[in-house]
Order: C-alpha cells, then structure tokens, then sequence
C-alpha cells in the first residue's frame, strides 16, 4: 500500500464498499512500518495485536460511512496520553507509563473507529527541534537517513513522509508541527491555540501548546483537522466557536483570486539559508500568478520571539514537569533514604540534558529577584508579538514565509550548541505566542531536501489557510515527491 | 552583557526546581545556561513602558462549571502505576526523621 496514490476520502470509500476491509488495511500498514522503520525508527511503540482485533472487529460490523477515519491506521505522537498503551513522552521518567484515560483527541478518533498504529518518537516532553533528545532513539529524515527529521513531532513527520501511516498526530509549542513538516516534505498544521482541546497532551508550555496533523495532503489534513476540533470541558481554554468543515471548502472552485498575503521582510533576512529563500520566493511567485496580492510587510518585534519565546515556554515547562516526582506514578529512582532523594534522584536520573536546561532555565527566569526582569517582560514582548500580526492582519488574509531557516541539517551537527537549536525556531514561534494558527505545505526543493512555505492565519481561520495551501498545491506537483528510503517506495 | 549566573547560582537553581548536578555537570551546563540568559537578556532593549503583559491566547474568561464532586471509581487502576503501593496506598521512604528532629 502506498499512501502517497491514495488518500483519506478513497480509503474510506474503498473501506465502506468493501474493497479493501480494515484488516488488509492494517496489515499494509504494518507491513509498511516493518519494511521501513528499521531505517527511519519513527515508532516508540506499536499497537498492532490491539489494531488487527479492532480491524477484524470492524470487518464484522461493517464500515460506517459517516465515520471517515474508521479502520485507518493513524499514528499518535507519545506525549498524547492513550488508554492502555505505554506513553512515555520519550522520557525514562515515563518509561513504565501505562495512561488509564485517552487525549480527548483520541477520544474523538476512537468514536469514530479509528486504528492507533502506535506511538511515535519525539524530543524529550516535545522539547527540542530535531527528535535527538529522545531518551530512546534517534529518528532519520525519510529524505536522507543521514539528517534529522526536524522535531518535536519527528516521528510523525518521518513516518507520515515514509509512506508507513497515512497522517499521525503531532503536537506544537514553538513550532514541532510546522518544523518537521517543512523537513520532510509533508503537510503540518497547528490549528489556532483553543481550537483542539489539550486534555491528555502531556503539559509543556499551557498557554502555547496545541495539537494538530501531519499528512501528505492538504485536504487530508483538513478534514482530519475538523474531527479533533471543538470545545471541550476538560480543557477550559478549548473555544466553543463552531468548528467548520474545512475538507468540505476544498474543490475545483477554490481558488486565491483576490487573497491578500503579507510577506514579513523579517522572515527573509540574512539568517535564513539562499536556497530556502529562492523557494519560498517562487512560491510566492506562483500565488500572484494564481490572482494573490503579495505585499511585503513588517513584523518588528520577530527577532525578540525567541528569547521571551524560551523565557515563557521554559517558566511553564518548569511548573508542569513538577508532577514528575516518582511518587504517583513513572521511575523511582532506586537505591534513595528519604523523601527528598525521592525526588531529586528520581528527575535527576530520568529526564534528560535538555529537559533539565528547560527546568533550570524556567526555574531561574520565575525565581525571587528576576521574575520581572524575564518573565514578565517577556510575557509584555508576548503581547507587541501579537499586536504585530494584528495590525497586519488588518488589510492582510495570510502571512507566508519559510517555516524553517534551513532545510533538515545532518545528525548530531547542532546538538552541542543548544543556543544555535533554539534560534532554528525564529519563524514559528511568534506564531504559538500569538495564539495563531499556523501551516507548513512542501514548496519545492533545496540541494533535495524539502523547504516548507509556512501559511499564517487569523486567529480560528484555518478556513482560509487551507483553501490557499489547497489551490497551491492543486497547481503544483511538490506534493508528490517521495522520499526514495533505501531505494524502495 | 555580563549574565547573572555562576556555578552556585546554579546550584541555587537546581536545588529550587529538585535536581542534582556533578560537578562536571555544573561546568558544562553553566556556560550553556549562560549563553542562553544572554540571550534572554536583549529583551531589554525593548521599551514595554506600559505594556499589559500577555499570559494566555484563550478566547475565553472566567470559565465556571457546577461545583459537584465526581468520584471516577479509579482509586485500583490508578494505584498501578504508582512505583510503590500498599492497602490502597502510595508508598514513599519516610518522611519525618527517625531521630525525632524533624522540622
């Protein structure tokens, strides 16, 4: 089965008429995963005695056919917590962790019927940009084994581009959506912070933190978007705003006549690679030749998003990861004499280098003495970030440019130098500090490695991103580019 | 910019948010906090005179629910994870002193 000559809407088609059943579909995909993730190594954990009984039990009841995701294999990232199923955020201190509840996401997709695949490999909590400060494994880029698949969401971002599921689930807090997907050449949005509930994503940045997609397609996306939406009550600050159709706007009338695109000169400056500009250019190129208007506009506080972006993340990374103590549940550190070494033993041994930075970072920046020198400005640069994209968003539909600075770098060339990793996520953040929603769609190639064009939003407008990732792409032929990973596809 | 963190503030740090570093841990996670605090520190030159800062980007306020206790009936699958449990209960080292001197 090769998911990228196929797609969500023909699956389930073929799945509801009874020419293909779930279990040949789940069996595909296993068979898929084991010819290909020896290489990539996107999954953690595999779910498959528990996929192939719920397939053959849906075989026996039949396919409904307003469940679109019934009997589809989809990957879940492993910081989204799955009823039964080891969720272990790629942390030691969760290596035992069996949730005795499902995300809300999961919920949604298990009333549905879908199939959990398994859990996919990220950084550490969802803390990094390349997936190499998992605690397990290092994920290769479906592109070029030798490079990293981007992160957090690197195992969603691999697997999906390897052809071994159809989509996976990823999570973004600075960017770990948007990121891997420019990468790995695939589609990745993060919806606009309120529109999916985060009950049952293990906590790293609250007020940032957001759960969304990766997919070979736009309209896939979009569908399997509108599925997760919408308020929930285990999540206070989930929206109640109705949830659109978004796959159901996606048709050979979409068009970008007329659509308004600012270009912040600011995500075209010196730091971001030649190539990825030329890329992004040409797209943007193309859009005016489809009828947009581009502009270039200003975003001046950009170059602050990365400071007051780890001030703020860090300082509620800290208070989250509180809760990993040893005591309720994850690794207790052996061999301790009191309460205290509990504790101390049990973090110190079970998170990793970078988490720990993350900790002592948001510790200091909360502490006695420099709260208002870090924290609080940063949460005041927080809100000019914002107030810059709503005045463009003024006389403006979208903000486009790169998600990333460069196309995916080789293993192990970053991660001595944490300072250099960080300044990676320069283009995404400001969105996760707006609050906004924010793509990334494959735009073409550098030196063969995928550059992604990242689409910006109006807060709860996805609608409008998509119909312009949509148009784009239907125009362009980056989309099918396949990864060629050990010469099989 | 000179940072505002050295080897004991570190520890100080570290002690605040329960985590233990070796001495070879503090040297090389030092410099890098260091570095990073730097970083945080160009913030300054932004004039957020009167600036209210910005703390969440939900669009809701002040959201209430009817105050009624819920019991999940959890208490056997929850105690599983736990590293420790006996009778019901979490089990953990003891807590006061066994000399008598507790605080």
């Amino acid at each position: 089965m090769n998911f990228y000559e196929t797609d969500l809407t023909q699956l389930h088609d073929d799945l509801v008429n009874k020419k293909i059943s779930a279990t040949e579909l789940t069996k595909a995909t296993y068979d898929n995963i084991k010819a290909k993730d020896d290489q990539i190594e996107a999954f953690l954990t595999l779910n498959e005695e528990n996929a192939l009984a719920e397939a053959a039990a849906l075989d026996e009841k039949g396919i409904a056919a307003d469940q679109l995701v019934a009997g589809i294999p989809l990957g879940v990232k492993d910081n989204i917590v799955t009823k039964d199923i080891r969720t272990t955020a790629a942390s030691k201190i969760l290596d035992n962790f069996k949730p005795i509840y499902d995300a809300t996401v999961i919920e949604k997709l298990k009333a549905q019927n879908f199939i959990n695949a398994g859990k996919l490999n990220l950084d550490e909590f969802a803390m990094g940009g390349s997936t190499e400060n998992s605690a397990y494994q290092v994920t290769h880029n479906a592109w070029d084994l030798t490079r990293v698949p981007g992160g957090s969401s690197g195992g969603s971002a691999a697997s999906v581009a390897a052809g071994e599921v159809l989509a996976a689930l990823g999570t973004d807090t600075g960017g770990s959506i948007r990121l891997p997907a420019s990468y790995n050449g695939v589609v990745g949005m993060k919806p606009t912070y309120g529109r999916v509930s985060r009950w049952g994503i293990i906590a790293f940045g609250s007020s940032l933190d957001q759960v969304g997609w990766l997919t070979t397609s736009v309209k896939d996306n979009a569908l399997l978007t509108s599925l997760i939406s919408g308020h929930d009550d285990h999540d206070l600050t989930s929206s109640t705003r109705d949830v659109p159709d978004f796959g159901a706007q996606l048709n050979d009338d979409t068009n970008v006549n007329g659509l308004r695109i600012a270009v912040p000169k600011e995500y075209l400056v010196e730091g971001v690679d030649e190539k990825v500009k030329e890329v992004i250019k040409a797209a943007l190129k193309h859009y005016e030749s489809l009828g947009a208007i581009v502009d270039e506009v200003s975003l001046p506080h950009t170059q602050y998003g990365v400071a007051a972006y780890y001030i703020i993340s860090s300082s509620e990374a800290s208070s989250n990861l509180q809760r990993f103590d040893g005591i309720r549940y994850g690794v207790r550190a052996t061999d301790v004499q009191d309460l205290e070494d509990v504790y101390v033993k049990s973090r110190s041994e079970g998170f990793g280098d970078e988490v720990k930075r993350r900790i002592m970072l948001g510790t200091f920046s909360l502490s006695a003495g420099f709260y208002d020198a870090y924290f609080n400005k940063a949460s005041q640069i927080r809100a000019l970030i914002r107030q810059d994209f709503e005045n463009v968003f003024k006389d403006h539909d979208v903000v486009m440019g790169p998600a990333g600075p460069t196309v995916a770098y080789k293993i192990g060339s970053n991660i001595a130098d944490p300072k250099t990793m960080y300044m990676n996520d320069v283009l995404t953040v400001p969105v996760n500090m707006a609050g906004l929603p924010g793509m990334s769609i494959p735009a073409g190639l550098a030196d063969g490695m995928p550059v992604g064009l990242q689409i910006i939003g109006k807060p709860f407008d996805e609608e409008t991103m998509y119909k312009a990732a949509y148009t784009f792409e239907q125009s362009t032929d980056f989309h099918k580019a396949q990864p060629n990973i050990g010469g099989q596809n | 910019m000179a940072s505002q963190i050295d080897e004991q503030q570190v520890q100080h740090v570290a002690s605040l948010a329960k985590l233990k570093f070796t001495d070879e841990e503090l040297s090389e996670f030092t410099p890098q906090l260091e570095s990073i605090i730097d970083l945080f520190e160009t913030l300054e030159k932004v004039d957020t005179t009167g600036v209210e800062p910005m703390t969440s980007a939900t669009d809701r306020v002040n959201v209430m629910r009817e105050d009624v206790a819920v019991n999940s009936h959890q208490r056997d699958a929850l105690l599983k994870n736990a590293p420790d449990a006996e009778d019901g209960y979490i089990k953990v080292p003891a807590i006061i002193d066994e000399s008598g001197d507790a605080e």
